[in-house]
């Protein structure tokens, strides 16, 4: 009898985040455009319904009913798999993470979060490795010069930083002693966040999780003045959406996960414990924010001076966060 | 406990469920004008010209095997560091100790120019 509550507490888990995450991934294109105009003193999207709120829908329906153009020499079958490699990893990942402490629903206790995997970090960094794929395959599979290119480029970008983004969270595990991400924000309780332990983890952390997922300073793979959309330069109709959808939820996912690890994921003052989610909800909208905003900031980097950046200061960087984290530790 | 990681099948089926029902519905939806024009690679409007998948340069599968080097040492230091405070000080020697050799490497990579892109 437990296994089948079990398992509908597990059903009705995996469809709310995964109905929230859609909602919030549609949004944050809006979001994201309303941001990025008002950075550049325009309005964004304000033509569709109120402040342009429906304009997400109409990008959604003018998806379905678009041509699918499926190049003439295109690898086909790799060609429709790679956006779903995609979005299937980006969506994956939300699986460990921790939105809120427990809560009680009809006399039961259920933890808000879809699995707690005792391996929790391990999984964040295999699935998330996984989602390159779609990338690479995307852009070799349309048998496009500027899609090779962009492949390559975010082939070599991307397991370039996830070197220095696999060293940046040590010093957390070494802090937590676990990497169950539930226990990771149990040991921040009382205002222990991990950022002021290792504040410099948490800005290398961004850098190259703004890296993995390919965002501007480091859009090389996608760059719309030389690559002309980089890697899914080929690609129409809902595939293109999917990549997108792919790179919001990978946004937002890796925004949750930086929560997770260094701001205390729910923990927070004023509410009570079945509204904890409401904190880790506000402090991951913070950091997609900041997302935003630095697009609207910085400049492009040129490729070299992203490999550079990701081998010659990051990795030496947080190698030498784990010397003295440790060195501060043991003694 | 097996049973903890069946959630993350259902949502593993969920997002592939979705992934193909998304791209099969615009597959029905979307209008087949097919031209031989449309269906050419891209190219800001010119012809194409000579083979697309040729000679990558060495420089990536370069920057691919230091990765494999390099990640090996971030998956070794995983483990390492969650039992980071049982292990205490001989732990903490033992890895720097492992570290600084792998540094050698790095800077050995580094002064051969591997790193450079020009």
């Amino acid at each position: 009898m437990e296994l089948v509550y079990f398992l509908i507490e597990a059903v009705v888990k995996v469809v709310v985040v995964f109905a929230v995450l859609m909602g919030t991934v549609a949004y944050l294109t809006l979001v994201e455009r309303k941001v990025l105009g008002h950075i550049q003193v325009r309005y964004g999207p304000n033509r569709v319904g109120p402040f342009g709120l429906l304009q997400p829908i109409a990008d959604g329906i003018k998806a379905f009913f678009k041509e699918e153009v499926v190049p003439a020499k295109a690898d086909k079958t790799i060609f429709i798999i790679a956006p779903m490699i995609s979005i299937v990893a980006a969506l994956c990942l939300f699986a460990v993470i921790p939105f809120g402490d427990k809560i009680e629903i009809f006399g039961r206790t259920v933890s808000l979060t879809i699995a707690d995997l005792d391996i929790g970090l391990l999984y964040v960094f295999g699935i998330a490795s996984l989602g390159e794929y779609g990338v690479v395959l995307g852009g070799w599979s349309g048998y496009n010069k500027y899609g090779v290119i962009g492949a390559l480029r975010a082939a070599a970008q991307m397991i370039s930083y996830e070197l220095a983004l696999g060293l940046s969270v040590i010093g957390v595990l070494m802090i937590s002693g676990t990497l169950n991400l539930g226990e990771i924000v149990q040991r921040q309780a009382g205002g222990h966040w991990n950022v002021l332990y290792q504040p410099f983890a948490f800005i290398f952390y961004l850098v190259c999780a703004i890296a993995e997922i390919n965002r501007t300073p480091f859009d090389m793979p996608e760059a719309e003045a030389e690559l002309a959309c980089g890697f899914n330069i080929e690609y129409s109709s809902m595939k293109f959406s999917l990549f997108f959808m792919a790179e919001y939820a990978h946004l937002v996912a890796v925004c949750a996960i930086a929560t997770t690890l260094f701001l205390g994921g729910w923990h927070g003052p004023f509410l009570p414990p079945s509204l904890s989610w409401i904190w880790f909800v506000i402090k991951t909208g913070v950091l997609v924010y900041f997302c935003i905003w630095e697009r609207g900031t910085f400049p492009r980097l040129r490729y070299d001076q992203i490999m550079k950046l990701g081998w010659k200061v990051l990795l030496p960087l947080t190698l030498a966060n784990i010397f003295f984290t440790g060195l501060i530790m043991v003694l | 406990m097996l049973i903890k990681y069946v959630p993350v099948l259902f949502l593993l089926a969920l997002s592939i469920f979705f992934a193909v029902f998304v791209v099969f519905l615009s597959h029905l939806l979307g209008p087949k004008r097919v031209h031989p024009v449309k269906a050419a690679p891209y190219e800001c409007g010119m012809i194409s010209l000579g083979p697309t998948h040729q000679a990558i340069p060495i420089k990536y599968y370069i920057i691919a095997m230091l990765f494999l080097v390099f990640d090996l040492e971030v998956v070794f230091l995983y483990p390492w560091a969650v039992v980071f405070r049982e292990l205490g000080i001989f732990g903490f020697v033992e890895m720097m100790i492992f570290i600084f050799i792998l540094l050698l490497g790095f800077i050995y990579v580094w002064r051969k120019g591997a790193l450079e892109w020009e």
